[in-house]
C-alpha cells in the first residue's frame, strides 16, 4: 500500500498539520437538541396545521358535486346481457342508449364530463411501452414504430400513425345530453394539457393506416385532423396511473339546476366485457382540491389529531416525570459506581 | 558483465549469475552477494529504507578472497550454493567456492533489491535471485487483509436484505402467475394486454412465452426493478467516508509528534470504524510505552555503583570526550550524563587493579556491539560528530556512554575496530564476533590486542549472563552486583551485565576451528554458530553491569489511566523481565497498590496448571461475594479489588499449547489489568489470538518494533509506532503514530465518531434504498404485477447517485455526535463502541419497521387521493420521487446532530437538485412524462400530499426518538445535553451564552 506521508524527505520540514477549523472539524455548528419544549410545541403546531387544512379539504371535497352513471351493465338489454362480448363486437348492433339523470343540487359550471374505467390496467407494462413518442410529434419519423408491435405496420407494411396499443385501444364511447328537452353543447377543446398539444403531439402528423386491422380496438381517428387536434387521444394516451382510472371527456359550461332533468344518449361501443371491467359516466364540478375525494381531510385531520394528542400525552409525561437535561448524574457510570470493570 | 566487460542492462534483463556493478547511489536491481567494494575493507554501506523503511545506514562485507580480486582483469570461477528464494530479509545462508576454498556466506554479504548503496563508490557482487524471486518482491503479499467489524455484521443485515429482496420478487412472481391463470381466457383481446396479433394475417400470440415463462419473465424483471434493496452503492459510499475520515484523522494536529515530525498514518482504510470499539489494548512496552531513547543511567563496576547523576550534565564533559582525527576534532553526537567520580577513575588510574577493571568495562562497552560510527561534518569545519548507527538503541547508549568516559569508538570494519582511549588510538582486531540473539540473549566479542594476547568479551541479560559466570571467581563481586542489579531493575532501568575472559592460546584455536567449521557450514548454521557461541561464553569473570534508563513517553500514565476509565483492558507485553515489568507497570499507573497481584511463574507443566488453578480459586471469590447483590440493577460496590495478573513467557509456553489456555483465558478476563513479561514475539500474536478466538471484542494491538510485528498484524486492528526500533512495526500495521499517548484521541475521538457515523450512515443506506425498493413494490400491487415503475427510469437510477447519495457521504464524514472536549472528559463514553449501540440487531429492525411504515405513507396517501382520477402515471410517479427523496432527506435531518454549514448545503442542495432533476426530466419532450411535474405541482392536492407525506411519515419517529431520548436517555443523549446547557448552568450568568446560527427552512 502506498504511504502518503512517509516518503523520506531531503528537507527537514514540518509536517504538522496547518490548523483550519475544517480539519480539526471544529466548524461552528447548531446543535439542535429534542427538548420537551421544542418536541410538545412541534405536535401542537403540526395539530393547529393539521386540523384546518384538514377541515377546508373535507369541506371542498363535499362541496364538490358529482354524479356517477355506471352503464356499461345498464345499456345491455336482456337478450345481450347473456352475450355481452359478441354483442359488443358485432358492428351490426345498435349500441346506442339512453339513460336519464335529476340534479339533485346545483351544480355551478364549467361541469366536467369524465369517464371512468374500472378493473382496466392502463399500467400494464405491456401497455405502456407500446407507443413510440418519436413519431406522434415528428412528421419525419413517421415510420419509426419501435415499441408498436403488433400495431406497427398494417399488412402492407405501411407504418401505422399512432402506432402501438395504447392508441389502438382509443376510447370510442360518446355522449350527448339534453337537458329538459334542450341539447347541451359539450365543448370538447382543451381537454387536454397544453404541454402536449403544443410539444408532444405534432401539427404536422396526421393519422395515417390507423384502426385499418383485422382487429379495430376502439376509435378512429379524422384522418384529416392533425394529431394536437385530437384531443380524445391526447388524454387517452396520457396513460393512468392505476386501475380504476377518469379521463376527461369534455365540459359543459353551463349551470345545472336542481331538478333538471339530463338525458343521456350514449353510445355503448367500447368493449370492457371481455375483460369484466366498468364503465361510468361522471359529471362534476371542481374545486381547488380537485373532484370528490374525502381522503386527504380525514388523514389530515387524523394526524392533526394524533399529533395534538401526543402533544398533550408529552406535556403530561414531563409534568410527571421530568428528567433535567445533561444531568451527569444520569451517566450509567455515575448511576451505578463500581460498573467499571 | 557479459564477457569480462560491464554493459549497461534492464533490470528486468539480469539473469542469476552474472556479475553485476553497481554506483553509488544506485538501487540494486536484485539480490546479489558482494564480491567486492570501492573499499578496501570491502564495506559496503546499504540504505534498506524501501525494504523495511529503516533509514540508518547498514554495512555488508565482501569476503576477503573476493574483494582483491578485479573481475575485468582477472578471471575466476566461483560457485555459490544458496537457499531456495524466501521472504525472509534478515536471514541468508549459503557458501561459495573460489579457488578451491570454501567460504561461508551469510546475512551480512548479501545486498537485496531495493536498497540504496550508499558512501561507497562502487560494488560489485554475483546476482543469487533475480526477478519475483527477490526477497523484496517476496515479501510483497502485503499484510492480511483485516475486514471491520461493522462491515462483518453489515454484510449478515445485507444476507438479511437479499432474502427479502428474494421473498418480494417471489410474491410478485406468484401474484402475476394467479393474475394471468384468472384471466387466461381474456388475454387475447384484453386491450392492455392483447395476446394476439393479427398483422400477419393469421392469428398468433405474440410476446408471450406460456405461462411458466412469463412468471420466470417477471421474477427477473423485478429482480432488476427491486435490486435497489442490496445497497451496493453503500460500499463505495463507506469507502468515501472512510477517505474522508481517514483525512481527518491525519490531519489532526493532537496526534502530529514533534518530536519524530510524524503525522498519524492511516495504512488501513477499511476499518476506521473498529477503532471504536476496542474492547482489548495489547502494548509492547519498550518504545511503545517508552520512549526507547536509551539513557546510561548507572553502572556497578567491580561490584561498586557508579549512577550518573543529574547535576553533571551541566558541568563540561564534552571537553574530555573528543578526539583528535588529523587535526580535526570529533565529538560524540549524544550527550550522556556522566558520573564525575567515575569519569576521574577511568581517566586517571587505571594501572591498579580497580582502574583496570574500568578499563575493561568500558572497552567491552565500546567494543562490544554492531555499532558502525559515521563521521558527520558539521557547520564547524574542525569539528566532527561521530554518529553511532545501529541496530539496537541499547548498543547506541552504551556505545554514546563508553564514548563520555573516554572510550571512543572511531572505526569498524569486519576486520579491527578503532577505539580512542582518552586521545589514544587504540586499533584491535575483532577475530570473532557472536550476534546477539534471543535464545542465548547474549553477545560476544573476541578481541586480538596489539600483544597479541586475545580476549573474550560478553554482555547480556542478567539471567543468561549470571548462569555463565564462573561462580567460585569473585563471589562477593558478584553478590553485590546482583543487589545492584535488583535496586536497578526495580527502579525500572534495562540491565546488562557485562563479563570477560582471556582466551589462552589453545582455547582460541579450540575456538576459531569451531567458528570456522560453523559459519561455513550449509545446514543449520545458526544452530552451530550458537553452539560454538555458547560453549565459549562460559566460565566468564564479571566485570559489572549497566544500567539503561528507557524513559516512559509522555502522558502514557494518564492514557493509560483513560483507556482503563473506558473500559478497556490494557494487556502488556514485554520482552523485559519481570521486574521491570512490574516496576514500568507501577510508573505508568497500570498497576497501583490496591491491586492484588498474581504471579504466575513457573518452570513446568505442573506448576503452571497448580498457580493458574490457584489464581482461579482467588479471583472468583471477590466475585462470588459481590454475585448476591449484583442482582437486576443494584450494583453494590462489594466487588473486589481489581486483580493484576502478570505472567512470564516459560510458563505462557506452557500454557498457550495445551488445554490450559481456556483457563488462562477465564482468569484473564477477570483481571483488570495483565502483564506478560519475558515473552517472544510469537507469543505475543498467541495471547492476542488467546483473546481474538474466545470474544467477540475488538482487539488492538500496538508496539513499535520488529518483535511487535505478528501481533500487531493478528490482532483486529493493529497500530504502529514510529519510534527508534525501525519501521518494520510501521509497516505491519493498519494505523500508525509517532506517541502511544495518541492512542487516546484516536480511540476515544476518532474511533468513537467513525464508528457512530459509519453506523449510522449503514442504517440510514439500507433505509434508503428499502423505501425506494417498497415504494415501487406497492405499485406493483396495483399494475396487475407487471413490474410497471411510476418512478421515471432516469429517476430512479439518479436516486441512489444524485438524489440522497452526498448527504450521507457528508454526514458520514462530518457530522460528530459529541465535541472533543466531552470525549475525553469521560473515557466512558467510549463504551458506546463496545456495547454497538450505534449498530445492532434491534437498530436494524426497529428501522426496517419505520421504513415500511413510511413506505406505506408515501405510497398510500397518494394512492388513496387520486385513486379514480385523471392522474397519469408520470405525475403520481413524480409525487412519489419528490417525497421519498424528501422524506429521507428530511428523515437524516432528524438525526443529524452538529449542524455545520456544508451539512446544511448538502441536505438543503440534494433536495433543490432533485426538483431540478425532475424538471429537467420533464422537460424532454420524447419522454412519456413530459411537462407532468409542471402540470401536477399547479394543483393543491400534489401540495397538500406532499406536506401529508412527509409529516405523517416522519411522526413516529420523531415520537419514538423522542421518548427514548427523553426517558430512555444513553450517555451520549445526557453528555449532547450537558455540552449544550451545562455550561450555562453551571457557570451561570458569567459566560456568554453561544450563539447558534439559525438554519434555512427546507426550500421545497
Amino acid at each position: 500500500m502506498m504511504e502518503p506521508h512517509s516518503a523520506p524527505t531531503p528537507k527537514k520540514y514540518s509536517k504538522k498539520p496547518k490548523y483550519s477549523k475544517f480539519s480539526q472539524q471544529e466548524l461552528p455548528a447548531w446543535k439542535p437538541i429534542l427538548t420537551p419544549g421544542w418536541v410538545i410545541s412541534t405536535f401542537t403546531v403540526v395539530g393547529i396545521v393539521f386540523i384546518p387544512v384538514g377541515l377546508a379539504s373535507l369541506f371542498s371535497s363535499e362541496s364538490v358535486e358529482e354524479a356517477a352513471i355506471r352503464y356499461d351493465d345498464k345499456c345491455l338489454n336482456e337478450i345481450h346481457a347473456q352475450n355481452a362480448v359478441a354483442f359488443i363486437k358485432n358492428d351490426m348492433t345498435n349500441k346506442t342508449c339512453t339513460t336519464s339523470w335529476t340534479v339533485e343540487r346545483k351544480m355551478q359550471g364549467p361541469i366536467f364530463i369524465y369517464y371512468q374505467l374500472d378493473n382496466y390496467y392502463q399500467n400494464h407494462r405491456r401497455y405502456v411501452k407500446s407507443r413510440n413518442d418519436k413519431q406522434l410529434v415528428n412528421p419525419a419519423s413517421e415510420g419509426d414504430t419501435t415499441n408498436c408491435y403488433p400495431q406497427d405496420k398494417t399488412n402492407g407494411s405501411m407504418p401505422i400513425v399512432p402506432c402501438g396499443l395504447i392508441a389502438w385501444s382509443l376510447f370510442n364511447d360518446t355522449y350527448k345530453f339534453w337537458v329538459n328537452t334542450k341539447s347541451l353543447t359539450v365543448n370538447k377543446k382543451d381537454i387536454s394539457w397544453g404541454s402536449d398539444r403544443s410539444h408532444k403531439f405534432g401539427s404536422k402528423v396526421y393519422p395515417k393506416n390507423f384502426q385499418l386491422g383485422g382487429l379495430v380496438g376502439g376509435a378512429k381517428l379524422d384522418e384529416n385532423m392533425p394529431l394536437n387536434q385530437q384531443e380524445d387521444l391526447i388524454v387517452w394516451m396520457r396513460t393512468a396511473a392505476l386501475p380504476s382510472f377518469r379521463k376527461l371527456y369534455g365540459k359543459i359550461e353551463t349551470n345545472l339546476e336542481v331538478n333538471d332533468l339530463v338525458e343521456i344518449v350514449i353510445e355503448n361501443n367500447y368493449n370492457t366485457y371481455e375483460f369484466g371491467g366498468n364503465k361510468r359516466l361522471i359529471l362534476s364540478t371542481a374545486t381547488w382540491i380537485g373532484g370528490k375525494n374525502p381522503f386527504l381531510g380525514m388523514a389530515y385531520l387524523f394526524v392533526g389529531g394524533v399529533s395534538l394528542l401526543c402533544a398533550i400525552v408529552f406535556i403530561l409525561l414531563y409534568v410527571i416525570k421530568p428528567r433535567p437535561l445533561g444531568d451527569p448524574s444520569y451517566l450509567s457510570w455515575n448511576k451505578n459506581p463500581g460498573i467499571l470493570k | 558483465m557479459v564477457d569480462g566487460q560491464f554493459q549497461g542492462k534492464k533490470w528486468k534483463d539480469v539473469k542469476v549469475g552474472e556479475i553485476v556493478k553497481i554506483a553509488a547511489n544506485e538501487t540494486i536491481p536484485c539480490d546479489i552477494v558482494l564480491l567486492s567494494t570501492s573499499d578496501p575493507t570491502g564495506v559496503a554501506y546499504v540504505q534498506t529504507t524501501n525494504l523495511d523503511g529503516e533509514s540508518n545506514l547498514k554495512t555488508r562485507y565482501a569476503k576477503q578472497e573476493t574483494q582483491a580480486k578485479v573481475p575485468e582483469k582477472e578471471r575466476f570461477i566461483g560457485l555459490i550454493k544458496c537457499e531456495k528464494p524466501n521472504r525472509n530479509i534478515y536471514g541468508f545462508q549459503g557458501n561459495m567456492e573460489v579457488d578451491g576454498k570454501r567460504l561461508s556466506l551469510g546475512s551480512s554479504n548479501i545486498v537485496l533489491r531495493g536498497c540504496e548503496l550508499k558512501n561507497t563508490n562502487w560494488a560489485v557482487g554475483v546476482a543469487v535471485y533475480c526477478g519475483h524471486e527477490t526477497k523484496a518482491m517476496l515479501n510483497n503479499s502485503g499484510a492480511p487483509s483485516k475486514r471491520s467489524q461493522l462491515e462483518t455484521h453489515m454484510n449478515l443485515e445485507i444476507i438479511m436484505l437479499s432474502v427479502f429482496l428474494v421473498a418480494l420478487c417471489s410474491v410478485t412472481s406468484v401474484c402475476a402467475a394467479i393474475w394471468l391463470k384468472s384471466h387466461k381466457n381474456e388475454l387475447d383481446l384484453m386491450p392492455y394486454y392483447r395476446k394476439l396479433d393479427f398483422s400477419e394475417g393469421e392469428m398468433e400470440s405474440y410476446q408471450y412465452y406460456g405461462w411458466g415463462l412469463e412468471i420466470l419473465f417477471t421474477f427477473l424483471k423485478s429482480v432488476i426493478v427491486f435490486q435497489v434493496m442490496i445497497p451496493i452503492s453503500l460500499y463505495i459510499s463507506m469507502e468515501l467516508v472512510r477517505v474522508g475520515q481517514a483525512y481527518f484523522m491525519i490531519r489532526d494536529s493532537r496526534m502530529y509528534d514533534a518530536a519524530t515530525n510524524s503525522r498519524f498514518q492511516c495504512r488501513a482504510l477499511n476499518i476506521n470504524e473498529d477503532l471504536g470499539q476496542i474492547k482489548y489494548v495489547f502494548s509492547d512496552k519498550t518504545g511503545t510505552l517508552t520512549e526507547n531513547k536509551m539513557e546510561f543511567q548507572c553502572a556497578s563496576i567491580w561490584g561498586v555503583d557508579y549512577s550518573s547523576t543529574e547535576a553533571s550534565l551541566e558541568h563540561g564533559h564534552q571537553a574530555e570526550c573528543s578526539a583528535q582525527v588529523d587535526g580535526k576534532v570529533l565529538k560524540p553526537k549524544m550527550k550522556v550524563k556522566v558520573n564525575q567520580k567515575l569519569l576521574q577513575l577511568s581517566k586517571n588510574s587505571f594501572r591498579n587493579v580497580e582502574g583496570k577493571q574500568i578499563y575493561d568495562f568500558f572497552l567491552a562497552l565500546a567494543a562490544c556491539n554492531t555499532i558502525v560510527p559515521l563521521v558527520v561534518d558539521t557547520s564547524d569545519p574542525t569539528v566532527k560528530l561521530i554518529d553511532y548507527q545501529g541496530e539496537s538503541p541499547d548498543e547506541q547508549a552504551l556505545a554514546y556512554a563508553a564514548a563520555a568516559y573516554g572510550f571512543m569508538l572511531i572505526e569498524r570494519t569486519s576486520g579491527h575496530i578503532v577505539i580512542d582511549i582518552h586521545g589514544k588510538r587504540q586499533r584491535f582486531n575483532v577475530l570473532g564476533l557472536h550476534e546477539f540473539d534471543s535464545d542465548r540473549k547474549r553477545m560476544s566479542v573476541i578481541l586480538g590486542y596489539t600483544d597479541n594476547s586475545v580476549k573474550l568479551f560478553v554482555k547480556g541479560a542478567d539471567t543468561s549472563m549470571l548462569s555463565v559466570i564462573d561462580k567460585s571467581l569473585n563471589a562477593e563481586i558478584l553478590r553485590a552486583t546482583e543487589t545492584h542489579l535488583h535496586s536497578y531493575s526495580s527502579l525500572g532501568l534495562r540491565t546488562l551485565v557485562i563479563g570477560m575472559w582471556d582466551l589462552s592460546v589453545s582455547e582460541f584455536d579450540q575456538w576459531h576451528f569451531a567458528f570456522e567449521a560453523a559459519s561455513t557450514a550449509l545446514l543449520g548454521r545458526a544452530a552451530l554458530l550458537r553452539k560454538v557461541a555458547s560453549n565459549v561464553e562460559n566460565n566468564l569473570c564479571i566485570l559489572g553491569a549497566t544500567a539503561i534508563e528507557d524513559k516512559l513517553q509522555k502522558g502514557v500514565p494518564e492514557s493509560i489511566e483513560s483507556l482503563r476509565t473506558a473500559g478497556i483492558k490494557v494487556w502488556v507485553l514485554t520482552g523485559d523481565k519481570q521486574e521491570t515489568a512490574i516496576s514500568i507497570g507501577y510508573s505508568s499507573k497500570l498497576l497501583t497498590n490496591s491491586m492484588t497481584q498474581i504471579i504466575i511463574n513457573s518452570n513446568n507443566r505442573e506448576s503452571c496448571r497448580r498457580h493458574l488453578q490457584n489464581a482461579l480459586v482467588k479471583s472468583r471469590q471477590p466475585l462470588a461475594a459481590s454475585a448476591v447483590p449484583n442482582n437486576f440493577e443494584g450494583f453494590s460496590d462489594a466487588i473486589g479489588t481489581p486483580i493484576a495478573l502478570i505472567i512470564d513467557g516459560t510458563s505462557l509456553v506452557y500454557i498457550l499449547d495445551s488445554e490450559l489456555e481456556e483457563e488462562l483465558f477465564e482468569l484473564a478476563s477477570r483481571c483488570s489489568v495483565v502483564l506478560c513479561c519475558r515473552v517472544a514475539p510469537l507469543q505475543k500474536a498467541g495471547i492476542v489470538a488467546l483473546v481474538k478466538k474466545r470474544t467477540a471484542d475488538m482487539t488492538l494491538a500496538i508496539g513499535d518494533g520488529a518483535n511487535d510485528v505478528s501481533m500487531i498484524q493478528m490482532a483486529d486492528v493493529g497500530v504502529g509506532i514510529s519510534g527508534q526500533e525501525g519501521r518494520q512495526a510501521v509497516m505491519a500495521s493498519d494505523f500508525a503514530m509517532g506517541q502511544f499517548r495518541f492512542l487516546v484521541p484516536l480511540l476515544f475521538i476518532h474511533g468513537h465518531w467513525n464508528y457512530q457515523r459509519l453506523g449510522y450512515m449503514i442504517i440510514y443506506n439500507f433505509y434508503r434504498n428499502a423505501i425506494i425498493v417498497l415504494v415501487l413494490f406497492w405499485y406493483v400491487l396495483f399494475t396487475a404485477y407487471t413490474v410497471t415503475t411510476a418512478i421515471n427510469e432516469w429517476s430512479s437510477m439518479l436516486y441512489s447517485i444524485i438524489y440522497t447519495a452526498f448527504p450521507t457521504i457528508v454526514v458520514g464524514i462530518l457530522d460528530k455526535d459529541l465535541s472533543k472536549r466531552i470525549l475525553l472528559k469521560y473515557p466512558q463514553l467510549y463504551g458506546a463502541g463496545q456495547r454497538r449501540e450505534a449498530y445492532n440487531k434491534k437498530l436494524f429492525w426497529v428501522t426496517m419497521a419505520d421504513t415500511f411504515w413510511q413506505s406505506i405513507v408515501v405510497f398510500f396517501v397518494p394512492l388513496f387521493a387520486y385513486w379514480g382520477s385523471t392522474v397519469d402515471i408520470s405525475s403520481i410517479g413524480d409525487l412519489w420521487t419528490l417525497s421519498v427523496v424528501i422524506l429521507v432527506n428530511l428523515h437524516l435531518a432528524m438525526d443529524i446532530i452538529r449542524w455545520n454549514w456544508v451539512i446544511h448545503a448538502v441536505i438543503w442542495g440534494s433536495i433543490v437538485a432533485t426538483v431540478i432533476c425532475v424538471m429537467i426530466i420533464d422537460a424532454i419532450p420524447t419522454f412519456s412524462g413530459y411537462w407532468a411535474i409542471f402540470n401536477t405541482a399547479a394543483t393543491g392536492l400534489f401540495w397538500l400530499c406532499l406536506l401529508g407525506i412527509l409529516i405523517a411519515a416522519l411522526l413516529p419517529r420523531f415520537a419514538v426518538k423522542y421518548i427514548y431520548q427523553y426517558y430512555y436517555p444513553s450517555d451520549i443523549q445526557i453528555s449532547r445535553e450537558a455540552e449544550k446547557f451545562a455550561n450555562q448552568r453551571v457557570i451561570g450568568g458569567n459566560r456568554q451564552i453561544e450563539m447558534y446560527p439559525i438554519p434555512d427552512g427546507p426550500p421545497r
